[in-house]
């Protein structure tokens, strides 16, 4: 299966450039990845004001299950917090805080 | 978050009617109401093309507010009986197949009467195993266990008998599972130690146990998971062995006389009704939308279809979450007055700093139009999406829809909130997939300002571009043309689809098609169109029935044997899997779905031919059309579709237009490959493309197609001034023209 390089600094800087792609055919693969995190290690975005205002939570476990928030982690900028979902991802992913 | 939701009674109206509109706060005591017509219900605040209008209305004004209390779950309701509650000895059994044993204590079959300890209750206890409990009356209970857990989707015939002569209860489950697979068949019999009291007032439910709503209707808990199979009750203390014998017997009141009643869910599928066999008539109904017509413990795989072998579709599959009518009480009705224009509407409902839109669709009074055009709005699909939940349910969600999961405020309420049931797309909390969706209850992603941007708020784009080019049109719906077929779109000199009418019944496709042929006129201006057959039904109105047969974007998997619907018999699916595709009725048919990336359409040389002139002019020959637009940033894309005349495209379709620019990751669908290979991606695979087309039928009438659901995003693209407004605007001022359309030569 694929792994990520956690070297590849530059893919890192090709995403927080330009979060919603497209992207580059290896970028793609990194992000096809990160997209497949176990669901238990998925950290999601969460809308708190439309369009206006966005957090960070952990994906819940079962149905019925309340939404566990990172109430430090606001953003006003949706690209924003999308940078930051795959800043955590690809840290759960390699282990290395790609910054 | 939310602080506000509400439904109302209908989706579609006509002056003369009244809506009556359901609303809970969570939280507020207090809330707003108004009308507004919608006339585009895309909120983003990039794109800048919101338009509501308020209208004056009878109701507007304020309410107070209060949390109203949704249950879901399925069962049966058999009204209480002498013949019940005055039983001495007796026995109750039913085929089981448990699919969560493990969830804790589940009613088979009960008329538990939890405040007075009286009545019984056949169940699957803690343990998961079956077990039978017993009252004195005074709040004394026993409860019968087998001990054993029951396995997980396999059939059992679970029995209790009460002997008041031994004063004992015997429990048993019966294991008829894989031969290759360990039994749990269990039995076990306890001394009751009292007298039981039969008599209690509730009425007997079948996957679940009595209770009460906290609005004081009768309602159930401990709803069970899983399906019943002929559920009897005996007045006798039987043997396990006759108990067997009984439960393998298909009218088993012919030759047991003791029999109370003899339950047989396959009589009357396709209603709520719930027949007893036996002489007695202790009928009964189905609440919530359980699934019928599935296969019972007898099936032997020898018909698929429930109506060639009724005897072997004789179970009800419950679910948890089914939910049909959240039975809210009306906070207040709307008398649609005679002079509201058709259009679409909504009920704005603000508490504090949240508010809700209830959605519908007032129609001109019946027998009468006010324009030239009909908008008929896709509800059958509205509907079959309401309240999805697939993509944060699903491990592969984000790469399907490729993004990362974004819950709207709405959408942490349903995650945390599942008691407002599903959609056509998700999958039941047992794993079983979801076959009704239902718009009575409060349902997400159907009005303005949601998102996703889908559906009607998609479509909405549409009601913008017809005001802002002055285009007069009616509203019509999915449901009016289920019901009136052709006789409604006749008086129409053109109807205008959604972005996305999926999901269509036989009477609508036959009305449709009968419309088109007559010198009807469409313009179809969106993709994945015409797909799945779906059924509705006159005694489950406001419900979309699904079975998603083969093959297909199906989300969910169908269980096999179960691909005819219980609505109505039919066989479900994607129509050109029954021999009827949509290039047949529209000229294209879907070939691809992906969601990162959109293209733009490219002229072709069908639209140089003088027939396709009309559509054409304005456009420059080499100009490129929709390279702009809400979805990212081009008119083709999200879903695709494309000309196969082997499929029914009629040989004599102009393809006007193709598109180009997709992405690797908009693919190829199922419906099209017989096996994955490695050019499944638009960057190299030809057949991911959309096709603009146009045909006239011999009847005088035309068909122009974009498929492209991202088509109507591009139209409010500089002030509804572009290419894609442009070609729109010449077929609509054409269709509107009565003047017969020719069919070229053969
Ligand atoms: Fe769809």
């Amino acid at each position: 299966m694929y792994k990520i390089d956690p070297t590849r600094t530059d893919l890192v800087e090709e995403f927080y450039k330009n979060p919603s792609g497209p992207h580059s055919l290896e970028l793609a693969r990194v992000v096809n990845l990160l997209r497949l995190l176990p669901m238990e290690e998925r950290i999601i975005i969460v809308c708190t004001k439309p369009h206006a205002e966005w957090t960070l939570a952990k994906m819940p476990k079962a149905r019925g299950d309340r939404m566990e928030y990172y109430d430090d982690l606001v953003f006003d900028d949706y690209d924003a917090a999308v940078r930051k979902v795959f800043q955590i991802r690809w840290q759960a992913a390699t282990g290395v805080d790609p910054g | 978050m939310k602080k506000i939701m509400g439904y109302s009674s209908a989706w579609s109206v006509m002056p003369g009617d009244s809506l009556d509109v359901m609303v809970s706060t969570y939280g507020p005591d207090r809330y707003r109401a108004s009308l507004v017509r919608v006339i585009c219900g895309n909120d983003d605040p990039d794109f800048d093309v919101y338009r509501e209008e308020e209208v004056a209305a009878s109701f507007a004004g304020e309410y107070p507010g209060r949390e109203q209390i949704t249950i879901s779950g399925s069962y049966v309701t058999i009204p209480s009986s002498p013949l019940v509650t005055g039983m001495g000895s007796f026995t109750i059994q039913a085929w089981v197949f448990p699919t969560t044993p493990e969830k804790g204590a589940q009613g088979l079959i009960s008329n538990w009467d939890a405040a007075s300890a009286s009545g019984f209750a056949l169940m699957i206890d803690d343990n998961g195993a079956a077990a039978m409990r017993l009252g004195d009356g005074r709040g004394a209970t026993v409860e019968a266990s087998t001990g054993k857990p029951l396995a997980k989707r396999r059939w059992h015939l679970v029995s209790a008998a009460y002997d008041a002569a031994a004063g004992t209860v015997c429990i048993s489950q019966d294991f008829i599972g894989p031969q290759f697979e360990a039994s749990t068949s269990a039995s076990a019999t306890l001394a009751v130690g009292f007298t039981p009291a039969m008599g209690s007032t509730q009425p007997l439910l079948m996957a679940g146990m009595p209770a009460t709503h906290p609005a004081g209707r009768p309602a159930a808990s401990h709803v069970f998971n899983g399906k019943l199979d002929r559920p009897r009750l005996v007045g006798r203390a039987l043997s396990l062995a006759d108990s067997a014998a009984l439960g393998w017997d298909a009218a088993p009141h012919e030759r047991e006389t003791s029999v109370i009643a003899a339950w047989d869910f396959a009589r009357e599928i396709g209603s709520t009704t719930i027949a007893d066999a036996s002489p007695n008539g202790l009928h009964g109904r189905a609440v919530n939308l359980p699934s019928r017509a599935v296969k019972g413990f007898n099936w032997s795989g020898r018909e698929q279809n429930w109506r060639a072998a009724p005897q072997e579709y004789g179970a009800i599959h419950f679910h948890d979450d089914d939910l049909y009518d959240a039975e809210w009480d009306p906070d207040f009705t709307y008398e649609i007055p005679k002079d509201l224009r058709s259009g679409v509407y909504a009920v704005r409902l603000v508490a504090e700093d949240d508010e809700w839109y209830v959605t519908f669709y007032v129609r001109p009074s019946r027998g009468t139009t006010t324009a030239k055009v009909a908008f008929l709005a896709s509800t059958a699909t509205y509907m079959a999406y309401s309240n999805i939940q697939w993509t944060w349910h699903e491990h592969f969600g984000e790469v399907a829809e490729c993004y990362w999961t974004t819950m709207q405020p709405g959408e942490v309420f349903l995650q945390e909130h599942p008691e407002y049931g599903l959609s056509t797309y998700d999958n039941h909390s047992d794993g079983s997939g979801v076959r009704y969706a239902s718009r009575l209850r409060p349902v997400h992603q159907v009005g303005p300002k949601t998102a996703p941007v889908w559906n009607i708020n998609n479509d909405s784009h549409i009601l913008g571009w017809f005001e802002a080019k002055g285009i007069a049109y009616d509203v019509i719906t999915d449901e009016d043309l289920h019901r009136e077929g052709v006789a409604l779109l006749e008086p129409y000199s053109a109807v205008v689809t959604g972005a996305h009418p999926e999901y269509y019944t036989t009477p609508m496709w036959d009305g449709l098609k009968t419309y088109l042929a007559r010198g009807g006129r469409m313009a179809y201006l969106g993709g994945n169109g015409f797909i799945w057959r779906c059924a509705m039904s006159e005694a489950m109105p406001g419900v979309v029935e699904l079975r998603r047969a083969e093959d297909g974007i199906r989300y969910r998997d169908e269980e096999p044997g179960e691909y005819y619907m219980e609505f109505n018999g039919e066989y479900g699916g994607l129509w050109r899997r029954l021999g009827t595709s949509p290039q047949a009725l529209c000229g294209v048919g879907t070939v691809a779905v992906g969601f990162d990336v959109s293209g733009y359409y490219v002229r072709k040389e069908g639209s140089f031919d003088d027939r396709a002139a009309f559509i054409f002019e304005g456009i420059g020959d080499d100009e490129v059309i929709g390279d702009f637009g809400f979805f990212a940033g081009g008119a083709s894309g999200t879903e695709i579709d494309a000309v196969d005349f082997a499929l029914g495209t009629p040989p004599h379709t102009l393809v006007l237009a193709s598109s180009e620019g997709h992405s690797a990751k908009t693919m190829i669908v199922p419906d099209e490959i017989g096996l994955n290979h490695s050019a499944m991606g638009g960057d190299q695979n030809p057949k991911v493309r959309a096709d603009m087309t146009f045909f006239e039928t011999p009847g005088g009438g035309a068909v122009f197609s974009v498929g492209s659901i991202a088509w109507p995003g591009s139209l409010p693209h500089n002030g509804y001034d572009n290419n894609v407004s442009r070609i729109c605007e010449n077929v609509l001022r054409r269709f509107v023209d009565d003047t017969p359309f020719t069919m070229p030569a053969a």
